[in-house]
């Protein structure tokens, strides 16, 4: 018969069960059964798979831990006025590299500046990026990914290689490169952004378009065009819910990277200029007075550490709640 | 092009789907940027059938035989290389887009995985429900609960279990899920592809039980694939009988399972065991050599000989026409047909 | 490694009251988060020479967990065997140190399984893959090795055998990579051979060649073969003893025309109902309503009442232990009586 024993990993159970139980081969799984042996139906808990997502996550303490992080830099992003009431630009030279002390907790900067303050409002320059660049890429990843998947052919084609062509420049060559081609005066958050979407994509993309092909295959695809779906209908019912799981997931942990990014461009002064605030050019002034004044690299470093790690280990966190999940 | 007593019992009647001459080749290419083809996998090799209203043709062979192709070129999910499928009074392969449309509400499938054929991320009520959405004027969005709680309820499962998941149910109720999604449109013909191939086997009686009342309410016309030879005999009235992307044999359920006369449809009867454990001391075992032949790279003349224990010159040289030649009864694809019986009937117990 | 066979097991023998292989009282189970999966509830059973005893029963029966746990290839964590005994030739493997079980499992006892495919490794040539095991065990040299896979190759006729010897096992098609497995598994010359439902990736023709290749080699080895599997025709025509699985126990057991002729145990019996035959065009097919337990929450009591049409009170309170229904058939259903006297004409 030839017939194919693709992988259909079962939802719940491991690796010995499958093994052992053959059930997702030949018509029961445990799991399945659970609900259809209790035949006389007892109203059973309406499960979603999103929500199934949402209870494995709960259960990893990871995710907790980086959630909350998550969230606090976010409100710090959205609004710094409530973690503090210091102007970040009222600066006074008096005040020029003072340490920490219990009223100015991450003491003062070079220029005087209150550093708590700086530190605060710089999480909306490199957060803001972050994010940013993050869904730029994603929304063309997803688009071109699934209409190279979906579409296959002379579309693919042209796509696959226009990405294969950006993605051959190295990220930080290529972003040193446009930024320097742009000029000092344009670039802010906008110019930056732009810069490292036109790189970042590529990577998505490819993602994006292996899930489709594989989703594409599926019966239920199959189905719906027998039924006279159109490919609209298709791609975003089908389609796209199903092959999504994979970019949200690299999409949380490139917000992380792309913030780092963004730090080491502006460090190398390629990225954002005074008088913008960003971690990354606050970790370059404080480079050359690390011996006099470690404060004013440690807080920057700490925040911007923090918070790459803590997208990255959310990312971590939804990819083990949803890859079971990713049938 | 067959024309055979057999193949239209009912006679007088006009067939509801008559195939001629389908041909489905799979290209094979090389080369990456610039492709060439430097062959094709000839899945379905021309064949012809006929269906009739409320009846059940089973299509059955072994992998690689084309009766997968068959199903979704007549869908067309393929798009022919050849031949013509009339529907109605309307060649299939011509229709255009909108008539296409209209087809699919007629010609419907049940496919054989309960797994990969529902969107695991769609209620059942959803995924049976989107035909109507497709096709928005056959049931108005106000009757559309009732019209579903009525149908899964008709495939025996509970309306209340309209916002589950599939992951769900088990398989046997996955199936019965896309059965329900199948009879939405009210069809004419419903194609099962392996409808229980992939079931547990005190599950399979349940779906085919299912299939059978379904197909006497609606007055159906299934075109039921199937490896299980049992399972065939059971559901269906006639039988074409497929190797290597052609119909070696068709006729009725009887002709197939008690008068064979192709030697390849008498090899696949004796190899099928049968859950008695005397009934094989007294069948006769034909076992073939070799393998199946690459589809790719049939052989000429009849695609059977390299395995036949029958084969002489003619037939390397002349392909076999699927016609009754020796007035058996019904058509065969083979220069020495022969009917013998290969089953013996049921022992009493 | 030299052959470690002849200094840790006795010689084999044969007759006596010893069987090959004798299975007590086993018990596996599965420990994952959501709870604990029993796959295998306490069956026995044995294998003499030269016969096939078929363990037949559908997915989540337990069938292939308990041939793995004979074999001692579960996954360990997450399955455990929590009891029993697995005596080859008297010796229980399970108490064995890992050494000496490593030294019987693969030359001893040998294991075939279902999708060839993927039971064979891609990357290595069949000849390598059939002869490796036969080297290591034996110690002889590569080209003797080579010699060897040669010869269990044709002995499973495949043809061209010697042509063919270093092909790859994606250059075979399904019914010659499970002959493959096969001489793989016959390399050893082992006592006992596990299939594990070695024909249901495979068509019903080359299906045939491979039962009837098995049951040639059965016969000019001597070894006992477990057939494991869900189909019932393949069960009727190979195998001398059967026992029905259901949800982790043997429900049923016997010669297999009484098993089949004579059915003892509701399930049995709503099997033999459900299957359409070949040689009949039959009216309805009567299914068994319902669906196997969840592994993890099996119902007290006897784990098929929920599904039978015999069940009463004391078959959700007391397990059937397996009772004599004579001439060497065992049923684990407490109105056994009743549904063999409901079968008589």
């Amino acid at each position: 018969m030839g017939k194919d024993t693709s992988a259909r990993s079962d939802a719940a159970l491991s690796v010995g069960i499958k093994a052992g139980l053959q059930a997702p081969e030949r018509g029961t799984t445990p799991a399945a059964n659970g609900i259809a042996g209790t035949e006389a139906s007892k109203p059973e808990r309406q499960a979603n798979l999103w929500s199934d997502v949402w209870i494995e996550l709960r259960r990893n303490p990871l995710f907790f831990i980086s959630a909350v992080f998550v969230l606090l830099m976010l409100a710090i992003a959205i609004a710094p006025q409530l973690f503090t009431s210091a102007d970040p630009r009222d600066c006074s030279l008096t005040n020029s590299l003072v340490r920490p002390s219990a009223q100015h907790w991450f003491g003062f900067d070079l220029q005087g500046c209150d550093y708590y303050a700086r530190v605060m409002y710089g999480a909306r320059a490199s957060i803001a990026v972050g994010l940013s660049v993050t869904a730029a890429s994603a929304l063309i990843a997803v688009i071109g990914g699934a209409l190279a998947g979906y579409y296959g052919g002379l579309i693919d084609g042209l796509i696959a290689r226009i990405t294969d062509v950006v993605l051959a420049i190295p990220l930080f060559l290529g972003g040193i490169v446009i930024l320097s081609a742009l000029g000092r005066q344009s670039r802010g958050i906008v110019t930056v952004t732009i810069a490292l979407t036109a790189l970042y994509w590529p990577t998505m993309l490819r993602l994006m378009r292996s899930s489709v092909l594989s989703a594409k295959e599926q019966d239920y695809v199959t189905a719906a065009r027998a039924l006279g779906a159109t490919d609209l209908r298709i791609l975003m019912s089908h389609i796209l819910p199903n092959a999504i799981a994979p970019v949200i997931v690299y999409a949380t942990i490139a917000v992380g990277i792309i913030i780092a990014v963004e730090a080491t461009l502006s460090y190398l002064g390629i990225g954002l200029q005074l008088p913008a605030i960003s971690w990354g050019l606050m970790i370059s002034d404080a480079q050359d007075r690390l011996l006099q004044a470690p404060h004013l690299l440690l807080f920057p470093g700490l925040f911007l550490s923090i918070t790459v790690f803590a997208f990255i280990l959310m990312g971590d966190a939804l990819r083990d709640a949803l890859d079971p999940k990713l049938r | 092009m067959s024309s055979d007593r057999r193949d239209a019992p009912r006679a007088g009647r006009e067939p509801l789907l008559r195939v001629e001459g389908l041909v489905k080749h799979f290209p094979l290419t090389r080369g990456i940027v610039f492709k060439r083809q430097i062959g094709s996998v000839r899945a379905v090799d021309g064949i012809d059938f006929q269906l009739h209203r409320g009846e059940t043709l089973g299509l059955v062979g072994e992998s690689g035989c084309g009766k997968s192709t068959v199903a979704r070129t007549l869908l067309r999910l393929e798009e022919p290389t050849a031949g013509r499928a009339i529907y109605k009074g309307n060649d299939i392969f011509t229709l255009r887009p909108s008539e296409l449309r209209a087809l699919r509400r007629e010609i419907q499938i049940v496919f054989q995985d309960p797994y990969a054929s529902l969107n695991p991320r769609m209620t059942v009520g959803d995924i049976v429900s989107e035909p109507w959405e497709i096709h928005s004027g056959i049931v108005p969005k106000a009757e559309r609960p009732k019209r579903l709680a009525d149908l899964l309820e008709r495939v025996g499962l509970n309306p209340d279990d309209r916002n589950r998941y599939p992951h769900q149910f088990s398989g046997g109720q996955r199936q019965r899920i896309g059965i329900a999604r199948a009879l939405a449109l009210n069809p004419e013909v419903i194609i099962c592809d392996e409808p229980v191939s992939a079931l547990d086997v005190s599950v399979q009686a349940q779906v085919v039980n299912l299939l059978e009342e379904v197909q006497a309410a609606f007055g159906l016309a299934y075109i039921f694939i199937a490896h299980d030879l049992s399972v065939v005999r059971h559901i269906a009235d006639r039988v074409a009988v497929m190797y290597l992307g052609r119909i070696v044999e068709i006729g009725d359920e009887q002709d197939i399972y008690e008068r064979p006369t192709h030697p390849y449809t008498q090899a696949l009867l004796s190899a099928v065991p049968i859950p008695d454990p005397d009934a094989s001391a007294f069948r006769e075992r034909i076992l073939l050599e070799g393998d199946i032949p690459d589809p790719a790279d049939p052989p000429s003349g009849c695609h059977f000989r390299t395995r036949c224990w029958k084969a002489e010159a003619l037939c390397a040289e002349r392909y076999p026409e699927l016609v009754d030649r020796f007035n058996h009864g019904h058509p065969s694809s083979c220069h020495f047909a022969e009917p013998r019986r290969v089953v013996s009937e049921r022992l009493a117990p | 490694m030299t052959d470690v066979k002849d200094h840790a097991l006795p010689t084999p023998g044969s007759g006596g009251a010893g069987h090959l292989l004798e299975v007590e009282d086993l018990h596996v189970e599965f420990r994952t988060r959501r709870g604990v999966v029993h796959a295998v509830n306490g069956i026995s059973y044995t294998l003499d020479e030269r016969e096939t005893l078929a363990i037949l029963g559908e997915s989540g029966s337990g069938k292939s967990v308990s041939a793995q746990a004979v074999m001692g290839i579960i996954d360990s964590p997450p399955g455990f065997v929590t009891q029993g005994a697995v005596r080859f030739q008297g010796r229980d493997l399970l108490q064995m140190p890992e050494r000496e079980r490593r030294a019987i499992r693969g030359q001893r006892i040998a294991m075939v399984f279902q999708d060839a495919l993927t039971a064979l490794n891609p990357v290595f040539s069949v000849g390598w893959q059939i002869g490796e095991p036969y080297r290591v065990h034996h110690g002889v040299s590569r080209a003797q090795a080579r010699r060897k896979a040669v010869e269990m190759m044709e002995r499973v006729r495949i043809p061209s055998a010697l042509q063919r010897v270093d092909d790859y096992p994606h250059q075979f098609s399904g019914g010659m990579r499970q002959r493959v497995m096969i001489a793989m598994a016959l390399a050893l010359d082992p006592d006992i051979l596990i299939a594990d439902e070695p024909t249901t990736a495979l068509d019903v023709t080359i299906q045939a060649q491979v039962m009837e290749l098995l049951a040639d080699l059965q016969a000019e080895t001597g070894m006992g073969l477990i057939l494991i599997t869900h189909d019932l025709g393949v069960v009727a025509d190979a195998a001398d003893r059967v026992a029905v699985m259901y949800a982790g126990r043997i429900v049923e057991t016997g010669p297999v025309r009484a098993i089949y002729h004579n059915p003892a145990h509701p399930y049995t019996h709503g099997l033999m109902g459900s299957i359409p035959r070949l040689d009949q065009k039959g009216e309805r097919l009567n299914p068994i309503k319902g669906s196997p337990p969840n592994l993890m929450r099996i119902p007290p009591g006897c784990p098929f009442h929920p599904r039978c049409p015999y069940a009463r009170a004391v078959c959700a309170e007391d397990l059937p232990p397996l009772y004599e229904v004579g001439h060497g058939q065992r049923s684990a259903c407490h109105f056994f009586q009743e549904v063999i006297d409901e079968q008589r004409p």
